[in-house]
């Protein structure tokens, strides 16, 4: 083994900054007051609490009375899917989403098919992309919700989420996007997508675990979700989680600060990580867009190996990764998004996913471009399908 | 969620690689499940003298290959065909539950070569425990997709 530790696999959390996790410190052992409460220390706390709401509405664009905490993203997008659909009875009881979306997203609509409602997937394209034209044919008066993720969270495409909103909209039905990889990562912007409803998770954006939050523009009915005490405006009940509140508020202070800065920076490795890889290793794809692509997402399938294998061997020389293959998931089929994006199996089973934040250098580009080509060429060496391919040319 | 011994022969595989002018060879599994196994086999007077693999699989698959490898070398055909999936996973300190499925596929990739070795004897040369084995074979057929 040797020291090197590099973490890539910021899409599935971030490190904790330090100034967050202090800022959070406080509220656990000194300010420990409900909010709710009517005294100096619920004061202090209720204070605390409507100061992070607006610091988390600034970022988006969004007034504080359109901000709601949650307990993480899939709370968030299940509140936001299942609320509104459940709502207009009479409008119809059609949903659209993509079939790339999360599983927070999918699995709730699943749900929702089970019960009674008619759920559309839109395909995408080779690249990940929804297209409008695809939301334009599937979308009908009967429509209540449409929900399409803002950036996928495997192979990073940004939809053209104001397009489609404004798609939505013109039929009557809600908008909700799940922003969770894009919040903190790129600008989001409520009033310049359109959307009615908007998820994202502080953890993403190196806040803590456990905390999240669901915009829902003013006038938009959706019906609440968690049932309980007046908290939230009798929308979400249940005590605000205030040291979580806080760290989520610290986070998205630090992120929108340096957001332009951090995104050119991020961008500018994953395509030094990119270039270098295709460079490297041969038969060697790029899975989603080049270019409508989050900053700090990398992912490729590399031919005739496995994924599970090579975050294995990626681990032990330090590096931290992800995969789509099946291996990963714990089913027989590799990721939803590589097959939906049109990857046959043994493809999809290669898939390597690289995710980067700010917090990394040029120099861990370098040691995993010293370190996969070889971590490749000896899963290859071992590979049956590698010497079947090498044996037809 | 592996064992040492599991990481130890995914990083270290034993008798990887190919025989030249192998007398059994046997493939497994598909690139559609994400596992595809090969054994080589070098087989002289009813004795696997070498056995080589390539496998194209996840962490377990890997090391369930060079584990089935090293329990059948040296040995007869009859201990090979006995060979089980439950004998390679406790050789490796045991496997997740998810992964058993790799020490099966390894069981039957060790099988499907011997069977290879077995069928490609014209019927009138197989001694008596060969032809016993290819009827036990023909019997309980080993389960092989390439």
């Amino acid at each position: 083994m040797n020291n090197h530790r590099v973490y890539l696999d910021n899409a599935a959390t971030t490190r904790v900054k330090p100034e967050v996790a202090a800022a959070m410190t406080p509220y656990f052992t000194e300010l420990y007051g409900n909010p709710s409460s009517v005294h100096a220390y619920g004061r202090e706390t209720r204070k605390a609490v409507e100061e992070q709401r607006a610091k988390l509405a600034r970022a988006l664009n969004a007034s504080p009375e359109e901000i709601f905490f949650t307990g993480c993203g899939t709370e968030s997008d299940n509140w936001a899917i299942k609320g509104a659909a459940a709502r207009p009875a009479k409008k119809g009881r059609h949903i659209i989403t993509s079939a790339v979306e999360h599983h927070a997203v999918l699995h709730t609509c699943e749900e929702l098919g089970k019960q009674g409602f008619e759920v559309t997937y839109l395909p995408v394209t080779d690249q990940g992309l929804v297209q409008p034209a695809a939301l334009a044919a599937a979308v009908r008066p009967d429509t209540t919700v449409v929900s399409i993720m803002m950036a996928n969270n495997e192979i990073g495409t940004i939809q053209p989420v104001a397009e489609l909103a404004a798609i939505a909209h013109e039929y009557g039905a809600l908008f909700h996007t799940d922003a969770v990889q894009a919040v903190g990562s790129i600008p989001v912007d409520v009033k310049a997508l359109g959307v009615d409803m908007l998820s994202l998770s502080a953890h993403k954006f190196h806040g803590p675990k456990g905390i999240g939050a669901l915009f829902i523009k003013k006038g938009t009915r959706v019906d609440t979700f968690m049932h309980g005490g007046a908290q939230e405006r009798g929308r979400r009940a249940g005590t605000e989680n205030v040291p979580y509140i806080v760290g989520m508020g610290e986070a998205i202070g630090l992120a929108a600060a340096r957001l332009e800065e951090n995104s050119k920076r991020v961008r500018g490795m994953r395509d030094r990580l990119i270039d270098g890889l295709l460079d490297r290793i041969p038969e060697i794809r790029v899975n989603g867009d080049r270019e409508q692509r989050l900053p700090g997402n990398v992912n490729v399938s590399i031919r005739y190996v496995e994924g599970e294998s090579l975050l294995l061997a990626l681990d032990m020389k330090g590096i931290a990764a992800s995969s789509g293959s099946a291996c990963t998931s714990g089913s027989l089929d590799p990721s939803h998004v590589l097959l939906a994006i049109g990857l046959p199996h043994e493809i999809a089973h290669g898939s390597l996913r690289l995710s980067l934040s700010d917090e990394n250098t040029d120099a861990e580009m370098d040691y995993v471009l010293e370190e996969l080509p070889g971590i490749v060429a000896r899963l290859r060496e071992m590979s049956p399908l590698y010497a079947d391919a090498v044996a037809v040319r | 969620m592996y064992t040492q011994q599991v990481m130890d022969h995914f990083m270290n595989p034993r008798n990887v690689g190919e025989i030249d002018g192998a007398n059994g060879v046997g493939t497994v599994g598909n690139a559609k499940c994400g596992d595809i196994m090969r054994m080589f086999l070098q087989v002289e007077d009813g004795v696997i003298k070498d056995v080589k693999f390539k496998t194209f699989g996840c962490g377990a698959a890997i090391a369930t290959s060079s584990m089935a490898t090293e329990l059948v070398k040296g040995k007869t055909l009859v201990e090979a065909l006995r060979l089980t999936n439950k004998a390679v996973a406790e050789a490796l300190g045991g496997l997740p539950p998810v992964k058993i499925h790799c020490s099966l596929l390894a069981e039957q990739a060790i099988k499907a070569a011997v069977e290879d070795y077995l069928k490609k004897i014209p019927g009138a040369s197989r001694t008596a425990e060969e032809a016993a084995l290819v009827e036990e074979l023909e019997r309980r057929p080993v389960l092989h997709e390439a």
